[in-house]
């Protein structure tokens, strides 16, 4: 039975928390491209007119004309889908942004299979291998909404280029009153010495419900919210590695270039060990979004059977 | 250090005294420009590649740009209340690295580093050099950065101008257009866009790869102001850019020449992208001493 937990979006707390940061940080301003309403900025759009910037869908003048205002001191926070804000302006970000490290923030929502009904096009599953693939951006996915809340107000006081991830569907809160998150600093939900479940995004709560499923079946498993993919945290993926010397990945991404290929590259250099990932292996079609994650295996249960695969493949 | 000099817009055949900044009479941006050009050649030759044709097509613009119309202080280039270029067609950095080194920014001694292992001066642009406002090399940025920069100098009340130059050939990115509907939109005025109007891009003449005209009435369209000018006379390119201060977004088609100043460079694909070799680089320095 897994355990009852309220749910938030955590796009309308990153509306929500932009708006807090208006005066804190007078440099802020918002870039949209006519999704401000799903993205939740046409807070900021309503409250802050001259701060805000509509182009229409227009996401490589987007992402250029950011660039611009970075350069000239202003803190531009650019929202879209994330289909929409990597894969089209991935020049602009690669050669305009991530080149010359300037200090602009993509805030993309509706990432993820969560967007189910929407389709394969709508479905964002390549947007983390894009992103970890700019060497100069801080790549972060956070698990609920608490998580967002603190993760935005990072970000806009850290310099240099970040993306950040949210899906559409509300999330699932984890963590409770007093978590303070931290840029490239792993949370560990959970101790647990016989196996590491390293999740990230909507993943991390059916983590933590594997975790305790196992725990009926005398299974010991560490969860892990891998929130900051680039730089990941390789001290807590090494010591994970070493210290239960399994590991599980989770994550609403294609298998490739997202948390798996990430924790594998960390292991592989550093404390070899078996590791089984629970990924999208491929495209998926429309159908409402607990269907799709059922169907490929993004559930407890497919975290679960992952756990059981590798103990059995650990030495 | 002398304090700067907020310069009134220059007239073109004016003389004016400034610190910092080293305006010249069109006499002597003749002479600029016909050193530029030398500098260019030598640039490329020594690196063995680069873009010959629109660094020579380009030379003029930036002379009478830098000279003649910015307020900048290249020994502060981070100064909040410069003017801004963006160079977009970024291949075209041995003309811009030539100006920049003239108007202070780094010594002469630097333009050999040029396509060398750690020097300071990248194959295209890199904002890495002293003066160099974006990251180049792949077309289509510039207006939109150079957008940017505008939108910020109302965002922070400063009346500082900016100006992109693009390629011709450029003009063929959809990025050009979406910035160029945007600017229009938004209403920036401080915002000029420059097209060095060559008529030859990487492969072949533009008019052979894609269609450009009428180029003018496709700016009129999306909302720009537009003048026209030979954008190797220094004197018309200071009109232009005069007629732009006056209120823009203002998209000034400079005509200009690939190649300008050596006979067998000009109007010749061949040298869009390709270093001159021994008799070619002594033969390009004759006709342009």
């Amino acid at each position: 039975m897994a355990t009852q937990r309220a749910s938030a979006a955590t796009r309308e707390t990153y509306g929500r928390t932009l708006l807090t940061m208006a005066d804190e940080h007078p440099d802020i301003v918002v870039l949209g491209g006519d999704l401000n309403v799903s993205t939740f900025v046409h807070l900021w759009r309503d409250q802050y007119p001259e701060r805000f910037f509509d182009f229409g869908p227009a996401e490589q003048n987007i992402v250029g004309v950011a660039a611009g205002l970075a350069a000239a001191g202003k803190v531009p926070f650019v929202s879209t889908f994330s289909v929409f804000g990597t894969g089209r302006p991935y020049d602009q970000l690669r050669v305009l942004v991530s080149q010359p490290s300037l200090n602009v923030k993509l805030v993309c929502t509706h990432a993820g299979i969560l967007t189910g009904e929407d389709g394969m096009s709508a479905h964002g599953i390549e947007d983390l291998s894009l992103m970890c693939a700019l060497p100069s951006f801080t790549v972060i996915t956070p698990a609920d909404a608490p998580e967002t809340e603190q993760a935005v107000r990072a970000i806009a006081s850290t310099r240099g280029p970040v993306y950040v991830r949210l899906p559409r569907a509300a999330t699932q809160i984890v963590h409770e009153n007093g978590y303070e998150f931290e840029i490239g600093a792993a949370d560990v939900l959970r101790p647990g010495g016989d196996v590491c479940i390293i999740a990230m995004g909507s993943l991390v709560a059916p983590a933590l419900d594997a975790a305790d499923s196992l725990a009926g079946q005398g299974i010991d498993a560490r969860v892990v919210n891998l929130h900051t993919l680039a730089p990941a945290d390789e001290a807590a993926i090494i010591a994970a590695a070493r210290e239960t010397g399994a590991i599980v990945t989770a994550e609403e991404h294609y298998v490739h270039g997202g948390l798996g290929s990430v924790v594998a590259g960390v292991v592989a250099r550093n404390q070899p060990a078996p590791i089984e990932m629970v990924a999208l292996h491929g495209y998926t079609s429309s159908g409402p979004a607990n269907e799709l994650m059922e169907k490929n295996g993004l559930t407890s249960a497919g975290v679960e059977a992952a756990v059981q695969r590798v103990l059995k493949r650990k030495g | 250090m002398s304090a700067r000099i907020i310069i009134p817009f220059y007239t073109a055949g004016d003389v004016l005294a400034v610190v910092n900044q080293p305006l010249q009479t069109v006499e002597e941006m003749r002479a600029t420009s016909l050193q530029l050009r030398r500098d260019s050649l030598e640039m490329i030759y020594g690196a063995g590649s680069g873009h010959p044709g629109g660094s020579l097509s380009e030379i003029d613009i930036l002379v009478a740009l830098y000279f003649g119309v910015m307020r900048y202080d290249a020994e502060d280039p981070a100064w909040p209340d410069r003017d801004r270029f963006v160079l977009s067609k970024g291949h075209a950095s041995p003309g811009f690295y030539t100006t920049l080194s003239m108007a202070g920014y780094f010594g002469r001694e630097e333009l050999s580093s040029y396509r060398k292992t750690d020097g300071l001066l990248q194959g295209h642009a890199h904002p890495m050099t002293p003066g160099v406002e974006m990251n180049s090399g792949s077309l289509g940025m510039g207006l939109s950065f150079a957008l940017g920069h505008a939108l910020a100098a109302r965002l922070d009340g400063k009346d500082y101008r900016v100006f992109a130059l693009l390629g011709d050939g450029e003009c063929q990115e959809g990025e050009v257009w979406e910035a160029a509907m945007s600017a229009a939109h938004h209403r920036a005025t401080n915002l000029t866009a420059i097209v060095d109007r060559n008529r030859i891009q990487n492969d072949r003449f533009t008019d052979e790869v894609m269609t450009l005209e009428p180029l003018a009435d496709r700016w009129r369209d999306f909302g720009w102001n537009v003048v026209t000018c030979n954008g190797h006379e220094h004197a018309e390119v200071l009109r232009a850019l005069q007629t732009a201060a006056e209120g823009g977004p203002t998209a000034i088609i400079a005509n200009t020449v690939k190649g300008k100043g050596v006979s067998f460079m000009e109007n010749n694909p061949a040298f869009h992208g390709r270093a001159p070799n021994a008799e070619e680089y002594e033969a390009a320095l004759k006709e342009l001493a």
